[in-house]
């Protein structure tokens, strides 16, 4: 299949006694956006580490675009493609907005050794940064310092320094985290369009938004894939409905 | 090369490592609890050896010398714990870096002012004095000995307080969760000074002991201290095996090297450069041993966190 | 203009009229001090690189200056015994030349700043500081055993070395020359902060987690920032022994790693100018309170702990505010 982006083949990983993933194999496809759900202490920060490469699986591999990344570290992964978010805003807090934007183009264009020219400007980097908070609707507080941000427009900065990479996948570890009902409401449209730029694997609670954006949902339990498939086949699932959401049949 | 030699070098080693042992058990110890790196910690171990020369330069007598040098570094600790290194303890690094720094200053600037810069002497006991006969016929400091088996035994009390007593269960604790002893009902402030007073005494102890072997003087304190980083950096940060077993190799690789490589050396040139060559690398050797304990472990022998 | 651009300025200008006010108060022995202040000055600049954006707390700096003192005293102790530094595979002469000095004093910095740094860099955090800290300490009991030249005593070198064009030997032009340096050195360190390389530094000291996200890899610019670090204080330590005209192991020295830290913390680390400021304030110290008693560093110990305490912005933070500018 062509149209896969990412994927896990049969990753494992261990801590001690704890199997914090026992053999997961799930892919992202073009266009779509894939949620991973599942209760606290399922898995889905070890997994996500794995795709992204702080954790390195005891068996399988991870593929981008069709490439063995298993290897890779984290920086590597993001050359090659893989623009994540944070469930904990990663931001330089004492740099404002537009620095925090620039990072990301930076990191796109692979040039930072560069010792003495401004790098405010240089642009083409301060192009894309700009487009990228534009996009978010930061473009109005792209002097602000980070640390003055309300959490929300934190959010929003996480999702486009992202952006500004112009990855061939995101890794989105839950973007919707504390954002209020309108937050919510906001980034969901957003990411509802940002699909068809680039995949997305979707990591979130806001239930909401999970049956709102995705087109197909894992559920992982104990480190186990117990079920993919699209919203409803998920929602009429009973191992989920019994395992996940708690109810017995 | 003679097996008693070798025998007597290796005991050399070990009495050199049991020593850094006390210095580096105590700091790995402060900062497995408190997260704190100490750079005043060889001022406590010169702390310890001034208390032990002039007390017993007083009274003669080396118990009385012994118990000077743990109560005045135990002080000491509790004091400055008390005014300055517990208003580090949510400080980042370099605060404390800099703060401990500026402790050594005034220690050891204060104790020039009281003893002036002279080195003192501590003189090893009648009765652990000379010679003793090991099985074999070697011949060996007796003190030197009695050296080894005190911090042995150091180590082993340690080991019991740690593992077998309701303190020792705070303090294991205290490195797991700060929040959780609280909500045990500790009171974690007096637990912290006890920790830091206890780190302190046990560098006041090795710096009595050891100052009756060298001379007592302003800044002793610190070669010690970097050797005992070195310690702790091979076997892992708040690690009290990991410091044992970290010492014990420092102690031995200083201690060996330097009096084997040059005969190695010899082997293969010239006497002259041979001798010069030998002492030059073993001063490095255990720079050269953390090295590669680094490349292989990057956060240590023992040590999980990094 | 910020306070702190004017405080900048204002200090930048005290440096150069230094020369000045020595010969109309007829205090020669100023310019001697001044220039100890601007070469211990050029040193914290080097490590402000490291540690304030990077944020490597190096307790080892001192490697570096002895590295550049050791290049300084070798070459110059060659070249006045006529002696060349090695004749096997091929010959290598001393050198009295002060660009040439410079040249082997950063080289061999770099390099020496590239291999501590690996090593150093697996870690982080308290284990980074222990580790810089056993590394000086090896240079230090190296410089002793290393008889060959001087061992625990030093050497001196008889004549500074030259610089074409000027008289070094006299303490203003010598002291035009260190000044000079110091001036290159800040407008790089002020270019670098601006520079695409500075943003990814800072943000690497800030959020490690976030530049290996967008594709940069932490540890390797705190690397390439722990290399140019320790090649401005190489080049400082070069200066230092020519003013000197002497170069012992005390140049490695951990009391000595760790006053180069002090001088930048004194000044406000991580400010463009803290590292002057805490130079010329610490020379200062040493100079009056050393007048006054023997003890003064108990003095110092008292103030650093102050500083540290209550005024993390240090001397810069105190007259110019807190905040770091964000321009």
């Amino acid at each position: 299949m062509t149209d896969i982006v990412l994927r896990t083949d049969g990753i494992s990983k261990s801590f001690g006694a704890l199997t914090a993933s026992n053999d997961i194999s799930i892919d992202l496809r073009a266009g779509e956006i894939h949620a991973i759900i599942g209760p606290n202490g399922a898995g889905k920060s070890t997994l996500i580490a794995q795709i992204c490469g702080s954790l390195q699986p005891d068996a399988g591999k991870v593929e981008l675009m069709g490439r063995d990344v298993t290897g890779f570290s984290t920086d590597q992964r993001a050359r090659a493609g893989l623009g994540r978010t944070f469930q904990i805003s990663a931001l330089a807090m004492e740099d404002t907005v537009l620095q925090n934007a620039l990072l990301g183009a930076l990191g796109a264009s692979g040039r930072p050794w560069r010792f003495w020219a401004g790098v405010l400007g240089d642009t083409a980097l301060r192009a894309r940064a700009e487009e990228a908070l534009a996009r978010v609707g930061l473009d109005g507080v792209a002097s602000k310092r980070c640390a003055d941000l309300s959490h929300g427009q934190r959010r929003q900065l996480e999702v486009a320094v992202a952006l500004t990479l112009r990855p061939c996948a995101f890794v989105m570890d839950e973007p919707m985290a504390g954002l209020g009902a309108a937050g919510s409401k906001e980034m969901t449209t957003f990411l509802d369009g940002l699909r068809q730029e680039a995949p997305i694997l979707l990591v979130e609670h806001d239930m909401d938004a999970v049956f709102a954006l995705a087109d197909r949902i894992s559920v992982l339990v104990y480190g186990e894939v117990i079920a993919t498939g699209t919203v409803d086949q998920i929602r009429a699932d009973a191992r989920v409905r019994e395992a996940y959401l708690g109810e017995t049949t | 090369m003679s097996t008693i030699l070798i025998i007597e070098q290796v005991l050399n080693g070990l009495q050199s490592g049991v020593m850094l042992f006390l210095m580096a058990a105590g700091l790995t110890l402060i900062f497995g609890v408190m997260g704190l790196i100490n750079l005043a910690h060889g001022s406590l171990y010169m702390v310890g050896a001034f208390a032990a020369a002039a007390v017993a330069g007083l009274t003669g007598s080396f118990v009385l010398a012994l118990i000077a040098a743990l109560a005045a570094a135990a002080l000491a600790g509790a004091v400055i714990e008390t005014l300055v290194i517990r208003r580090l303890y949510d400080s980042d690094h370099l605060d404390q870096v800099l703060a401990t720094f500026a402790l050594i200053l005034i220690f050891s600037e204060g104790t020039r002012w009281v003893f002036g810069s002279f080195p003192l002497f501590l003189d090893i006991p009648d009765a652990l004095s000379g010679p003793v006969t090991l099985p074999g016929g070697i011949e060996y400091p007796l003190y030197r000995l009695a050296l080894i088996v005190a911090g042995l035994l150091v180590g082993v009390g340690l080991w019991v307080l740690i593992e077998r007593t309701r303190i020792g269960i705070q303090i294991r604790a205290g490195e797991n969760d700060r929040e959780m002893i609280a909500a045990l009902g500790v009171d974690i402030s007096r637990l912290y000074t006890l920790v830091f007073a206890l780190g302190a005494a046990l560098a006041g102890l090795a710096g009595a002991l050891v100052g009756a072997i060298q001379s007592v003087q302003v800044g002793m304190g610190e070669p010690v201290l970097i050797l005992a980083f070195v310690v702790i950096v091979i076997g892992g940060i708040g690690s009290i095996k990991g410091a044992f077993i970290g010492a014990l190799l420092v102690g031995l690789t200083d201690t060996l090297v330097g009096i084997f490589l040059p005969e190695v050396l010899k082997l293969f040139m010239d006497a002259a450069p041979a001798t010069s060559a030998g002492s030059a690398i073993a001063s490095m050797s255990i720079y050269i041993l953390m090295s590669l304990v680094l490349i292989w472990r990057p956060s240590g022998l023992f040590g999980a966190r990094i | 203009m910020t306070r702190e651009t004017t405080f900048n300025a204002v200090l930048l200008l005290g440096l150069i009229a230094v020369p000045t006010w020595a010969l109309i108060m007829d205090q020669p022995f100023t310019i001697t001090l001044a220039t100890r202040a601007v070469i211990l000055a050029l040193a914290a600049a080097g490590l402000n690189i490291a540690l304030g954006i990077g944020g490597l707390v190096s307790l080892g700096h001192a490697v570096f200056f002895g590295i550049g003192g050791y290049a300084m005293g070798i070459l110059a102790h060659h070249a006045q015994s006529y002696s060349p530094l090695m004749d096997w595979p091929f010959v290598i002469e001393g050198t009295k030349f002060m660009p040439v000095i410079w040249l082997v004093a950063s080289v061999v910095s770099a390099l020496a700043a590239l291999v501590i740094g690996i090593l150093s860099l697996r870690t982080t955090g308290a284990y980074f500081i222990m580790i810089t800290l056993a590394f000086g300490q090896m240079f230090y009991y190296f410089a002793i055993s290393w008889s060959a030249y001087g061992g625990e005593d030093g050497m001196s070198i008889y004549v500074r070395n030259d610089f074409p064009g000027l008289n070094t030997l006299a303490p203003i032009q010598f002291y035009g020359l260190c000044l000079a340096m110091l001036v290159i050195v800040l407008i790089f360190s002020a270019r670098l902060r601006k520079s695409p390389f500075g943003l990814a530094l800072n943000a690497a000291r800030q959020v490690p987690a976030r530049l290996d996200a967008v594709g940069l890899n932490p540890v390797r610019l705190k690397l390439v920032a722990f290399v140019i670090s320790g090649v401005i204080t190489g080049l400082a330590g070069a200066l230092f022994a020519d003013l000197n005209r002497f170069v012992s192991p005390t140049m490695f020295s951990w009391q000595f790693s760790g006053e180069i830290m002090v001088l930048v913390i004194l000044g406000g680390v991580g400010r463009l100018f803290g590292p002057v400021a805490g130079a010329v304030t610490f020379v200062a110290l040493e100079h009056f309170l050393g007048g006054l008693t023997e003890f003064w560093h108990i003095f110092l110990g008292v103030i650093l702990l102050a500083v540290v305490l209550f005024a993390r912005g240090g001397i810069t933070g105190l007259v110019a505010g807190k905040e770091a500018s964000h321009d």
